[in-house]
């Protein structure tokens, strides 16, 4: 033991130079991708904060998909049409299906998909706020297609540049579908607003309810953004939280008139000096308090993914005795 | 006989990457091109409020699911049930002038004409399974069949539709294997998930007045021929489990004449509560 204690610590010392070279290294190369504006894919080097911060980013996006299935598929039974139940259907289906490629994204990263989902049903994970508003009404179904999945591919779009590759990749399909679902949330708004007098009062109704909370989905403001000025110098993020929104508000003021609705705000503007949309100001406490739990539907949300996910432990456990059952047989017949 | 004529102008000829859809069907009927008798839209009712129950049903897993994959498996198997049932609803309603709407959500509940098991509550994953598994190995067989309808319209619908239900053949199968071949648990939950479902098999099978003239004129076949293929294919997976086939008294059916199980209203309260609540209104 006493001989050896010297080599140990010349390989300790030998080793932790090896991996100053390899950081060193990694980071260079990290460095020339960024700035060359090209993609950083899985087995890349990466520095840990990169790392963390797209683990954050794409697990919290994985979460929102999943939670956000839930205000949609409280109307898949009341649809009030077969063709709208079976468009709706499909859509939160679709909305499985983005979980699915955004955990596998985010699995790349070095997480599995059962850890990411103990933390969301554990309270520690976020997900987009968003989701905490009660779906009231069938119109809610067009005004969350419109506003929300709306605001989500302004911010979704810029992503499928985004540096990490399968983020990207995934971010491609993602953005194709969700268009789809814009359009869709758009027609079922069109179709209440041109219908009788009720219907057009609950499209009013639910445009009124999602626009605030819609446009908060862009986050805090650049000047309270606190995590945006170094996404945006690794590449993850193309613009900053106000550019998207005013883009976002500017494609809201032509596509409502088409609807004969309106927003519910009195101080959009076009500025010729910036050339930017503006909007009146937005409820920034109650964004805060939304996203500390406060919101009206937090609670129930998260119970809801904690039951299903309980519920199904028995069907999760008897796949995987199954499946090893099944190896064992193989190696078995193989022997 | 009303069948569709087979030429280049029916829409419903099957041609790659011109799946039949509900609003073909919909204007062969407008337009004259299909028409069934009364008797074709009393049996296509019934195989669409078969397809439209059991969505109903299926469509409340989504967001609940075991696993995400399971989320989209059985909204997928949801979805195609309710392409079917859409697809025979309207084509029922051409006898009555009634869209598939009108009937989905205008009718009564004694109006309905769906066989017991497809109303049966989703109970544990083992229970939607159980349903499942029998559903799709009588829909397979029965599908199959009606791809020979001389009614064109059965015929292509029975085509697009036993193409789908193989494959929820096929993940039913997998499933029973797995629940009754995964953990003491899931053994006895999908043993008990059998017993509960079973008792609704005979119902299906049944023949009465209408399959034995519609069986006549080769618009439709016998349930009842359908039952051999249906008891050695679901004993085969049966076998393979080491479970048996449950025994016990049959539910006494009386979907197909408009008798359900107490929880048809309910399910029937929640679909058609919203298109009520604004009669004539479109969406």
């Amino acid at each position: 033991m006493e001989a050896n204690a010297p080599h140990n610590a010349d390989r300790q010392a030998a080793d932790s130079q090896a991996k100053d070279r390899q950081d060193a290294d990694g980071q260079a190369n990290f460095d020339r991708v960024i700035a060359e504006d090209s993609r950083i894919e899985p087995k890349d080097w990466m520095p840990d904060a990169y790392r963390k911060t797209l683990l954050r980013q794409i697990s919290q996006h994985a979460h929102s998909e999943i939670i956000g299935m839930q205000p949609e598929a409280n109307w898949i039974s009341r649809a009030p049409s077969l063709k709208r139940k079976a468009i709706l259907m499909a859509k939160v289906q679709d909305e499985a299906g983005h979980g699915l490629y955004l955990y596998s994204a985010a699995e790349t990263l070095g997480q599995t998909r059962d850890k990411m989902m103990a933390d969301l049903i554990a309270g520690k994970a976020r997900y987009s706020s968003i989701f905490n508003y009660p779906a009231l009404t069938w119109a809610d179904m067009g005004a969350i297609g419109w506003l929300v999945d709306g605001a989500a591919i302004c911010n979704q779009v810029p992503l499928c540049r985004a540096s990490y590759g399968p983020y990207g990749r995934a971010m491609v399909r993602v953005c194709k579908e969700e268009s789809f679902h814009q359009r869709q949330g758009f027609e079922i708004l069109l179709e209440l607003a041109h219908g009788t007098p009720e219907q057009k009062h609950l499209a009013q109704d639910a445009v009124n309810r999602w626009y605030a909370p819609a446009l908060m989905m862009f986050g805090p403001p650049d000047d309270d953004s606190p995590n945006s000025r170094q996404s945006m110098a690794w590449n993850i993020k193309r613009f900053s939280n106000d550019e998207l929104r005013s883009r976002f508000v500017g494609m809201m003021v032509e596509q409502v008139r088409v609807l004969g609705l309106t927003l519910p705000d009195s101080e959009i503007r076009f500025n010729e000096d910036t050339k930017k949309w503006e909007h009146g100001p937005l409820d920034w406490n109650e964004f805060h308090e939304v996203l500390a739990g406060r919101g009206p539907c937090n609670a129930q949300r998260l119970e809801r993914r904690r039951e299903a996910h309980d519920d199904g432990a028995w069907v999760r456990e008897a796949a995987a005795a199954y499946a090893a059952k099944q190896s064992l047989k193989t190696k078995e017949y193989a022997a | 006989m009303n069948a569709v004529p087979m030429g280049n102008e029916s829409a419903t000829r099957i041609t790659p990457g011109n799946a039949l859809r509900p609003e073909d069907i919909a204007l062969e009927v407008r337009t004259g091109l299909a028409k069934p008798t009364e008797d074709v839209a009393e049996y296509a009712l019934r195989l669409g409020d078969d397809g439209l129950i059991l969505a109903q049903r299926l469509g409340h897993w989504i967001s609940r699911g075991p696993e995400l994959e399971e989320d989209v498996a059985l909204g997928n198997i949801a979805l195609d049930q309710l392409g079917h049932a859409r697809s025979f609803l309207t084509y029922a309603g051409g006898a009555w002038d009634k869209t598939e709407d009108d009937l989905a959500y205008f009718r009564r509940e004694h109006e309905f004409r769906s066989a017991a098991i497809f109303e049966q509550p989703n109970g544990d994953f083992a229970a939607t399974i159980a349903r499942q598994f029998i559903v799709s190995y009588y829909q397979f067989e029965l599908y199959r069949r009606l791809t020979e309808s001389s009614d064109a319209t059965l015929a292509a619908i029975a085509a697009k539709a036993v193409k789908e239900v193989d494959y929820h053949r096929d993940h039913s199968a997998q499933w029973v294997l797995r629940l009754a071949g995964g953990t003491e648990e899931s053994r006895t939950r999908m043993i008990q998930g059998l017993k509960q479902m079973w008792p609704y098999v005979a119902e299906l099978f049944q023949d009465d007045e209408l399959t034995t003239r519609l069986a006549e004129t080769g618009a439709a076949v016998e349930p009842s021929s359908l039952k051999a293929d249906f008891d050695r294919l679901t004993g085969e997976i049966l076998a393979e489990a080491e479970l048996e086939v449950p025994d016990g008294p049959a539910a006494p059916g009386g979907g197909r004449h408009g008798r359900h199980s107490e929880n048809l209203g309910y399910l029937l309260a929640e679909m058609q509560v919203l298109a009520r609540e604004h009669p004539g209104a479109s969406w």
